[in-house]
Parts: structure tokens; sequence; C-alpha cells
């Protein structure tokens, strides 16, 4: 059968199971936005109000559905808004195919009207790229790139495609077998022996009094949720995980130590620091979870299991290292056990670690029982969670509310936080809210922003009105730049600079965009609008107006040790104080 | 040609890869890219094609006292256009590197010496001029070294060299 080349698009979008597109039309995509119009019973379009959320939303639907995320953009200014969405997507192991219009083949090099170097740009920041030029390359084209997307470690591919190539006509069969001759979605190393290294692997387990597994996203990746408990459990090995990794297992569960890293519990980083063994599944050791590598975990052997065999040893150096996927390797991993393996068998390590972990309930986990109305935003965390009973997804953006979300708010399950881990990406939980709404529309979603991210994405409300999207915003407003006020705070002397943050009526602006807008300054009023917000059938928009100055804690402050944490120090009679009462600076040691 | 294999012991930080790669526009910038965004110490980086016209071939010179070499052998691996990597470091291997050299010959007596030792290098005489003598070197990297070092005392007018390129003998 005869195609144009933007039927092919569109034809290519929907065989590889994708039903939302999010994306913006220009010149150079014009010929694909009308073959649209011809397919939008089986493929929905999300105009997004700016092309990096059209990205941005890509990749949550990815992490929320497993199925290539997709945006689409016109070339010049359109392709390149897309570019911090791909570098988060990057960083984060997404698999999103970003399909850009690009000016007509002859006009390629001529600097022509929104011509830019695509490929060029996007190559560091992209798992491949390709610039079709030829019709009779776009299918193989389009179905490599979704293939390369998703296997292997998953990552954004991007497509840049001639707008004389979209309008022409070539015969189209549907690609079945992707074959490309140098990628192998897991490309092991040639001498690696699996059953020699699990045999290694084994006995370092076995000889291992403080162990610790690392979870990272890898396994959600693997979606080797199962094989993975079966270890932990089978092992009885304590848990924990990396920010992206939350959620690989229930944070309830007593082996679950939880988020390691910068703002990790200390109690955690402690067990991780003394650790003689550190078992890596699916994680690439980031500069956010080790401190300073010098120092990291100096007594520990570690086994590294990734499907990058570039990650192996990258930071840290690794006494058996596997390039497999994780799914592969749990079950030989737990086969591998020893019968006297278990909880039982690290009575002493679970007392060590037990006792830290009393420490930090005294002196970094904040208590909510103050002698003040006043509202803290670890506690707006703490209340979201209780009001929905933890049963929601949360897009968080990035800076200190991110940190608190992960501190007060108990996951579950997977796919339960949606947030930019690698990248940091501000402004990414508006438009991550969407694509996870159209991932799974019977889920409530929340996107939770600080003001600084929220102001990047606010133009994204007229998309969640336009697309009726019922999902919750709440801003957590403490009219400053939080994180980096608090760097300034504990490293600059205290000198505040371009920190102040105004913002606009945050419920006038709800109003504005015709969505119920809400705001809280007490405990009680968070409570009750967390209550009016979900009894609301439609988007809401919630301002928690919250104490000015309160610090994430624990911190590794950048070049400490893993273990060498700023903490709170609450005394047990003062319990918490905020900056605006006289605390603050004076909390800390 | 025992030499080879001296000189690769002698020198031991530098590994020296190859990378068969897609023949198509673009990849020699992938590859480039590859190196500067991972900060890896690159001494030279020589492309060509090969047999199959779909295919060229690079050998990829690390320094391996800044930069661990199977890491850019991961890393390689990691680009889709990548099709083989083979690390000949330690393979026994005939590794060459080619020059040309002009060298001055204002004193046109001086013209044999310079022959002379053109032979003890086996380079050739590939072009003559009234003042100049154009030298074709090839050979491992310090053969040619020590060949310019010599040359130098003519004066050397002009000199290019190509990267080194390698092949395992088995």
């Amino acid at each position: 059968m005869k195609r144009t080349g933007s039927q092919i698009i569109w034809e290519t979008i929907i065989n590889e199971g994708t039903d939302v597109v999010f994306g913006y039309p220009g010149g150079a995509i014009m010929p694909a936005y009308d073959a649209l119009l011809d397919y939008h019973d089986r493929v929905h379009h999300v105009l997004v109000r700016h092309e990096e959320n059209a990205a941005l939303a890509a990749d949550s639907y990815y992490r929320c559905t497993g199925k290539v995320g997709v945006c689409m953009a016109t070339s010049g200014p359109g392709a390149t808004n897309l570019v911090t969405g791909l570098a988060n997507a990057m960083m984060d192991s997404s698999a999103v195919v970003a399909i850009t219009g690009q000016v007509a083949s002859h006009l390629v090099g001529s600097d022509a009207f929104q011509e830019t170097d695509m490929t060029g740009i996007s190559l560091p920041i992209t798992k491949h790229n390709y610039l079709v030029t030829d019709l009779k390359e776009l299918a193989a084209v389009l179905a490599e790139a979704f293939y390369i997307a998703r296997s292997g470690r998953p990552g954004p591919v991007l497509v840049d495609i001639c707008k004389d190539v979209q309008q022409q006509s070539i015969e189209y069969t549907p690609i079945k077998h992707v074959k490309v001759r140098g990628y192998k979605a897991l490309r092991k190393p040639m001498n690696q022996d699996l059953q020699g290294l699990i045999g290694k692997a084994g006995a370092l387990v076995d000889a291992a009094k403080r162990p610790v597994i690392l979870a990272g996203q890898g396994i959600k990746h693997a979606n080797a949720h199962d094989e993975f408990k079966v270890f932990v459990e089978e092992s009885g090995i304590p848990v924990a995980t990396t920010l992206l990794g939350i959620g690989v297992l229930d944070e309830d569960h007593p082996q679950n130590l939880r988020m390691m890293g910068m703002h990790g519990e200390a109690y955690v980083n402690n067990a991780i620091a003394n650790a003689d063994l550190l078992i890596a599944l699916g994680m690439r050791f980031d500069d956010r979870v080790t401190g300073n590598l010098k120092m990291y975990a100096k007594n520990a052997k570690v086994i590294h299991v990734d499907i990058d065999p570039a990650e192996i040893g990258k930071n840290v150096p690794a006494d058996v290292g596997i390039c497999a996927s994780v799914r592969e390797v749990l079950p030989h991993l737990t086969e591998a056990l020893d019968d006297s393996q278990g909880v039982a068998k690290y009575a002493d390590w679970y007392g060590q670690i037990n006792e830290w972990r009393g420490d930090t309930q005294a002196h970094d986990v904040l208590s909510f029982d103050l002698p003040t109305n006043m509202l803290i935003a670890p506690q707006v965390m703490r209340i979201i969670w209780e009001e929905t009973g933890g049963q929601i997804t949360v897009c968080t953006d990035v800076g200190q509310h991110q940190m608190f979300e992960t501190q007060y708010f108990q996951h579950r399950r997977k796919n339960q936080l949606i947030t930019s881990g690698g990248l940091g990406t501000m402004g990414f939980a508006l438009p991550a809210a969407i694509g996870a709404k159209f991932g799974n529309p019977q889920e409530e979603v929340w996107a939770i922003a600080g003001d600084g991210g929220f102001q990047m994405s606010i133009p994204e409300l007229q998309t969640v009105i336009q697309e009726g999207l019922n999902v919750k915003i709440a801003i957590i407003n403490n009219s400053f730049l939080g994180m980096v006020r608090q760097w300034q705070e504990l490293m600059h002397d205290r000198r505040y600079s371009s920190v102040n943050m105004t913002a606009p009526d945050f419920v006038k602006l709800a109003e504005a965009y015709r969505m119920k807008g809400l705001r809280a300054s007490t405990i009680q009023e968070a409570r009750e609008v967390v209550r009016e917000a979900r009894a609301h059938n439609g988007p809401v928009l919630i301002e928690f107006v919250v104490e000015q100055e309160t610090n994430v804690f624990p911190m590794i402050q950048p070049g400490k040790a893993l273990n060498d944490m700023t903490r709170r120090q609450i005394t047990p009679e003062k319990k918490y104080m905020p900056a605006s009462m006289g605390g603050g600076m004076d909390d800390l040691k | 040609m025992l030499i080879d294999r001296i000189e690769a012991r002698k020198n031991p930080t530098q590994h020296t890869l190859v990378a068969l790669v897609e023949n198509k526009p673009g990849v020699l910038n992938r590859v480039a890219s590859l190196f500067r965004r991972r900060n890896f110490n690159i001494d030279s980086l020589s492309v060509g094609m090969t047999d199959d016209p779909t295919v060229s071939r690079m050998t990829i010179v690390v320094d391996a006292s800044k930069t661990s070499a199977s890491l850019v052998e991961r890393n390689l691996y990691k680009c889709v256009d990548v099709i083989e990597v083979l690390d000949l470091t330690n393979v026994p291997s005939v590794i060459r590197e080619m020059a040309l050299v002009k060298v001055n010959i204002a004193d046109t007596h001086k013209r044999g010496e310079v022959k002379q030792i053109a032979d003890m290098y086996e380079a050739r005489v590939v072009d003559v001029a009234s003042d100049s003598l154009m030298l074709e070197i090839t050979g491992t990297e310090d053969k040619i070294d020590a060949a310019l070092k010599i040359l130098s005392d003519y004066g050397i007018k002009e000199v290019v060299r190509t990267g080194r390129i390698a092949m395992a003998r088995r």
C-alpha cells in the first residue's frame, strides 16, 4: 500500500503501542500534523504550550506505562525547545522518541528559515539520532528508533525528518523485525562468564556480615520487582534505594531502609558507609548517592549488576561486575544463596542499623505536634500522604520539596513517584503529571512543585484545562528558591543571592485558567484543602504557604563523605523551630 | 617484525583499539563527540575504508595513564553505529604510521647524506625539488620520531603524519 512519509510516522507510532503523542505543530512538521487528522481515532495528540514540556510529559508517560513516550515538534526553535526534556530522558534512562520536522532536504545546510542542526545538537543527549532525507529510509529508521529507545538501557532517540520526506509517497509495509548490525540491546563483555561471576558473588554474600543492597531504577526497567523481592527476602539483606529506585520495594517492607544519598536519612547512609558488601542492582553510583568517592564505603566489597557495560567500574570499582539485566541475574543470585541466609543471619547488623535509626528518629525526623499552627513543607507531604492513604502517583519537581517528599511520603509500589533524578529539571512536575495522567487515567495524580519550579511550567495549566485532566497541583510556596537558599545559608554564610522569589496570586491564577484554586497556610487549612481538592472532580491548584527557611536534613555537603552529614539536631525539648521563629542556624551544631 | 612487540611493551600507557563502524555520514563525529563528552584522552584517531564498503575502520590510541582503555571500549559499544571493537594492546599485531617529510637541502652536497639516512629508515624519496627532498616514512611511531629527529639537523620544511593504524596478526 502507498503511504506518505507523514502517514508512516503515525502508523509506526500506533504499531508501537503508543496512544498519546505530546507535541506542538509548526512549519516543517505540518505534513505530519495534517496526516494526524486521519489517525486521531487511534492516537491522541496533546497540544502542550511549550515543547520542553512535550518531551517531559512523554518521559513521564513512559515511566508510568512502559510504553515508549513520543513527542513531536517542528524544526528550529520547536526542536531546540525539546533539548532539556531529551537530556532529562537521557539522564534518567527513559524511552522517548522525539520526532522533529526539518527543512526540505534540498535546503539542509543552507541556513534556511527555522533550520537547526538537530542531530548535531542532540548528539550527546540522546541514545541515538537520525536525520532522514530520503523517504526510502523512513520506515526502517522509525522502527529502529523505537527499538533502540526501549531496549537495553532505555533512552531518548531523535528522528529529524525533512519536510519533503513527510510529503512524498512510497510503497509501505510495516516493519516487524528490526535488525541493527552494531547495536545489541545488551552487549555483554566478550569474556563474561556469568556462572563464574554468580559463583563469586555468592561467595561474597556468604562471607559478608554487614551487607547492603543498593536498589536502582534498573530493577524497574527490567520489570524485575518480583525477582528482586524474592532475592531480598531469601537473602535477608537490608535494602537502600536510589531516588529513582524508590518503589522497587514497598517502603513499609521491614528490610527496606529507604532512600540513600545526599538527603537520605542518616541511618541509611551510615549502613552503606559501614557495610562490608554492597550489592548494587541497576544503579550507577551517581555522585548524589556516594558523596566523596575517595571515602565511599571503604571496607565494602562491591557486586555491581547493570545492563550498561559502561556503568560498571565507572565511579566505584566492582569486585564482581556483571553486565546483564537484573532480571536475568537475580534468580541465579537467589539460587546461589546459602541456606543459612535470612534476616536472622544479620541480627547484629540490623541491631546496629536500628540503633542508628533510633538516633535518626530523635535528631532528624520532624515531629508534627508543634506548639504552633505554622505550616512547614515536610508537613504538607505528610498530610497529602495521610489524606490520600498514600495511594496516588506523585510527580515532584526539583528541590527541597522533592527531598521532603521522599522523606515524608511512604511509597508502597512502583511508579508512585515520578521525579527528575539525574538532570534535576525544574518545571518537571506539571508536565510529568500530564504524562502520568494520560498513562494511567484511573490513577489519582498529584503534581507537587515549589514556587520556583512551578513558575517554569505555568503555561501547561491551560493544557490541563484543554485536555480536561483531573490532576491536583500542590505548590509549596516558601517565597524562595529553597534549595539554593539552603546551600547559600550553609555554604555561603547566608549571603542570599537571587533566591528571593515573588509569585503571582496562585488562587487568582488558577481562576484565570478557570481552575479551582485553594490556599492553605496552617496545618488545619492544609488538611481541609487536600480534602476539598480530592472531593472536587476536576483539576485543582493548591498553594501551601509554608515557613520560608526550613532546611532539608540530613545533608551531605559537597566533597564530604557519605556518613559525614549535616544533621538537623532537634533537641527533644525544642522538637523543631523554624528560622523565622529564631531557629534555623541555631538548630545546627 | 619482532620490533613491533618490543615497541608495544616499551610504551604500556598507550592502548590501541580498533573499531569497525558503519560507513555513514556523521559516525566520526559521534565517536569524536563521545571522547570529548567523556573527557577521554586520545593520542590519535585514524579512519579509513575497509574491503566492505559499508564498514569503516578506526584505529584509536588511548592514553591509558589518563583514561581506562576498557572504559573507552565499553563506551564505544554504546554507539549504535559501532559494529565491533578490538583491543589490540596485548595482541600480537602490526602497527604502522606514515609520515611525509620535506627536508631542506640548501646545500646539494647534503642530498646524498639525506638519502643515506632515508635508506636506513626504509624511507622513500617521493619528490625532489631544487632545494628540498620529500620522503615517505612508514613504521612505528618511535621509528618515525627517530627519523625526524635526525632529519631535523638538515632543516625540516614541512611534516605530515597519519595517525596509527593497526591490525592483529591472526
